[in-house]
């Protein structure tokens, strides 16, 4: 295990979208603790980090990630992916509780804490299981899983049909003030389908999930956030409608907030032309025009958070025919290159792109991360915003199911610091 | 949408001859006519005391049918052991590769049996592609129909139907009718007439069985038949298959048969001179009357004909488009194998 970082940063922009604040500065961590940022400090016993030309960073929170562990038959390991997440600049994983077996029990939460304590490369931060065994029934302990250390709760990709089931279980978790995470599609709807319902899959002759499969089951969860005054957070909205719902529910002052994939705002349904089954993910890449939305609402900030989406897939997944490879795309060695691709291509002013990844999930998710706050353990990242990388040549992942493996992007980590310990050092 | 490429590396050599027969799609009007017109000198074959011409002799084919057909792999085989090709038929009920035996690895293993070429029916939509872009370059691939994508050989023997009857297709007003959703062979017959040049394709049915913006292929939509109907020279009818029903995307058949069943009182808002087609099995009283099937408009029995010289024509074509690229990379590659 690494020792506490003690580190001097000299002369980076500092740019902490928490409090707004944007110069170059030093940055001082002692003992792990994030001690001063300021002009021209000093410390004699501190490793000197040359930051000129760099930018450093709260920690990356990513509010969206599926394990590998515990799961057969899964690829990677936590070592593996909470790795690809240091090198990444990501600091801390909100990851779903649709292991295998769930996260609703305290010994799985224990587990992953266990093995990502060992790792050491990133702070896990697991949703509990709303329903035990994610099977809509019968609530999970949400109390108990709360204290052994589950930051939020959810049924994942796991739609509550029951809705009595679905109200008593967001009440019960209103109790405690658990934010309850939301990953709308109705099953009958999306049901055999494996592209967005439009021209591009019409063409191709592939299944299709229409957008009114998410926003059915959207319109839904927000009547009954309304009725129960839950706190409640959208993963991966992918279409104009649900952007134009939630922008609603937000004025009407729902306690609501959400995320969209990284993916959603580069990519529409044309990506999958020639059946290029690296961009078959769930939900389905929309058309240009939900793309367009769901970038305004980022601008906006009726959606939040931007994630990763992270799914690590073996080789064998992506190897059939479109409509027999799993959905999914790794991407946590990417969520940072791609954002900023998003700034450089005038797409989304600097500033709330890295709120996107900082501060607003950890805001979303009610956790204490994605800021650069002096007399707290350090998790930062230091960037080099201006050299290029391919990603192919330094894939961390154990899933290599990406589309971005062989195209240029922007941005290298040199250092990430995850509570007061380097987690990842380039030259 | 986007713009259909200029050339499709996947389906044309570099010199623009067909090497897979992967999707009408992408494929420039001059490789449709030359398919056609090849065609047509192999119609006669079938009528010779020797039925077989030797362009493909020493060469094997392998059927490799995902889904089962047996009249497609039929004039499938039929055509190959005219052209005088080895044939193999492999039967793999969908389950089989799951079974340890990847689709990949299977691929690896007929293509070590130095096979030339793949005739392939996959009920996934793409499978054909992902085949063509994974195998050795050296064997061809064609779409014996994949899922809902394409059929491209069906689509090319009904146009082959239509210019017989027709003699072109300036001009002509086209209506398909039925389960447009779930057709492969429609989609296919769209990109052919348009490529083509007929001045009309309308697609005619209730709009659970059209699927989203199908007017991005160029077609126009009709829900009444007997409006779609109106002046047009070819009506091709769709088989609607039974288990339609169980999904609720039509109530029942007898209703179906009275909305859009083919039928001699509603083809008289055809032209006097329209063709009547179906790609066959027909449901009759379902999708198409007796009176009509077997009338005197219908070419259903004929397309059956046309089938195997068409295919005859896309494999030999396929075969030498790939020679020819073989022997322009020079002496190495083609004695690779």
């Amino acid at each position: 295990m690494q020792p506490r970082a003690d580190l001097l940063i000299r002369k980076a922009r500092v740019i902490d979208p928490a409090s707004g604040r944007d110069e170059v500065a030093d940055l001082l961590v002692e003992d792990g603790r994030l001690l001063r940022i300021g002009a021209s400090l000093d410390a004699p016993g501190a490793e000197l980090v040359d930051a000129e030309g760099l930018w450093l960073l709260p920690g990356l929170v990513d509010s969206c990630v599926r394990l590998p562990e515990p799961g057969n038959h899964r690829t990677g390991s936590l070592h593996s992916e909470t790795r690809a997440a240091a090198a990444g600049g990501i600091t801390h994983l909100c990851a779903t509780p649709d292991t295998d077996p769930v996260i609703d029990s305290t010994a799985v939460v224990r587990l992953i804490r266990e093995r990502a304590m060992k790792a050491g490369f990133a702070r896990i931060m697991p949703m509990a299981a709303l329903t035990q065994g994610l099977q809509g029934q019968q609530l999970a302990e949400l109390a108990t899983l709360r204290d052994a250390g589950c930051i939020a709760v959810s049924n994942a990709g796991h739609r509550v049909q029951d809705a009595l089931i679905l109200k008593r279980s967001l009440e019960y978790a209103a109790t405690f003030d658990l934010p309850v995470v939301f990953r709308p599609q109705d099953a009958a709807l999306s049901s055999g389908g494996c592209a967005h319902e439009g021209p591009v899959a019409t063409r191709l002759g592939l299944p299709g999930i229409p957008s009114v499969a998410e926003t059915v089951d959207l319109a839904r969860a927000l009547l009954l956030v309304e009725a129960t005054g839950v706190r409640a957070h959208f993963h991966q909205l992918s279409c104009a409608a649900s952007v134009a719902l939630l922008r609603h529910a937000k004025a009407q002052g729902l306690n609501v907030t959400a995320d969209v994939s990284i993916h959603h705002l580069l990519l529409d349904e044309s990506a999958i032309e020639g059946f290029n089954s690296f961009c078959h993910i769930s939900p389905p890449l929309r058309s240009r025009a939900d793309r367009d939305a769901l970038m305004q609402g980022v601008i906006d900030g009726t959606v939040d958070a931007i994630s990763s989406q992270h799914i690590p897939l073996g080789g064998s997944a992506k190897l059939a025919p479109f409509p027999s490879t799993r959905p999914g795309i790794s991407g946590l060695d990417t969520l940072l290159s791609l954002v900023l691709e998003l700034v450089q291509r005038d797409q989304l002013p600097l500033r709330r792109a890295l709120d996107a990844i900082t501060a607003a999930p950890a805001r979303c998710l009610g956790v204490s991360a994605g800021r650069l706050e002096e007399g707290r353990l350090a998790s930062l990242c230091l960037i080099d915003p201006n050299a290029t990388r391919l990603p192919a040549e330094d894939w961390l992942s154990a899933g290599r199911n990406s589309p971005w493996l062989d195209t240029e992007l922007p941005g290298t980590v040199r250092l990430t610091v995850c509570e007061g310990k380097v987690t990842w050092l380039s030259d | 949408m986007t713009a259909e490429p200029s050339t499709d590396p996947l389906q044309l050599t570099g010199d623009g001859q067909l090497r897979n027969f992967l999707s009408i799609e992408g494929l420039p009007r001059s490789v449709l006519e030359q398919i056609l017109d090849n065609a047509a000198s192999f119609v006669d074959v079938g009528d010779r005391a020797i039925k077989k011409v030797p362009l493909l002799r020493g060469k094997t084919v392998v059927n490799l049918f995902f889904e089962a057909s047996t009249r497609t792999r039929t004039t499938f085989e039929l055509a190959a052991k005219r052209l005088s090709a080895d044939v193999l038929n492999i039967d793999i009920a969908r389950s089989a590769t799951s079974k340890g035996e990847s689709l990949m690895d299977m691929l690896r293993n007929l293509e070590a049996m130095a096979s030339d070429m793949f005739v392939v029916r996959h009920a996934d939509s793409g499978a054909p592609h992902y085949i063509a872009r994974h195998a050795t370059p050296e064997v061809a691939i064609i779409n014996a129909g994949d899922g809902r994508h394409a059929h491209p050989t069906q689509a090319m023997l009904d146009m082959y139907t239509i210019r017989h009857y027709k003699g072109g297709f300036a001009g002509l007003k086209v209506a398909i009718i039925g389960d447009i959703l779930h057709s492969r062979v429609a989609r296919s017959q769209i990109h052919a007439l348009n490529i083509l040049g007929a001045e009309e394709v309308r697609v005619i049915g209730p709009r659970t069985l059209l699927p989203a913006d199908i007017e991005h292929l160029g077609v126009s939509v009709y829900h009444d038949l007997s409006q779609g109907l109106r002046d047009v020279d070819v009506v091709i009818a769709l088989r609607l298959q039974k288990e339609r029903m169980d999904s609720a995307l039509l109530p029942s058949e007898s209703e179906f048969f009275r909305l859009y069943g083919l039928n001699n009182e509603r083809l008289r808002q055809a032209h006097p001179d329209a063709i009547i087609m179906h790609p066959g099995p027909i449901n009759r009283g379902v999708e198409i009357a007796s009176e009509v099937a077997d009338g005197e408009r219908s070419v259903i029995l004929h397309q059956v004909t046309f089938g195997i010289a068409v295919r005859m024509a896309v494999m030999s074509m396929c075969m030498s488009g790939r020679e020819t690229e073989q022997r322009s990379r020079g002496g190495d590659h083609a004695t690779a194998r």
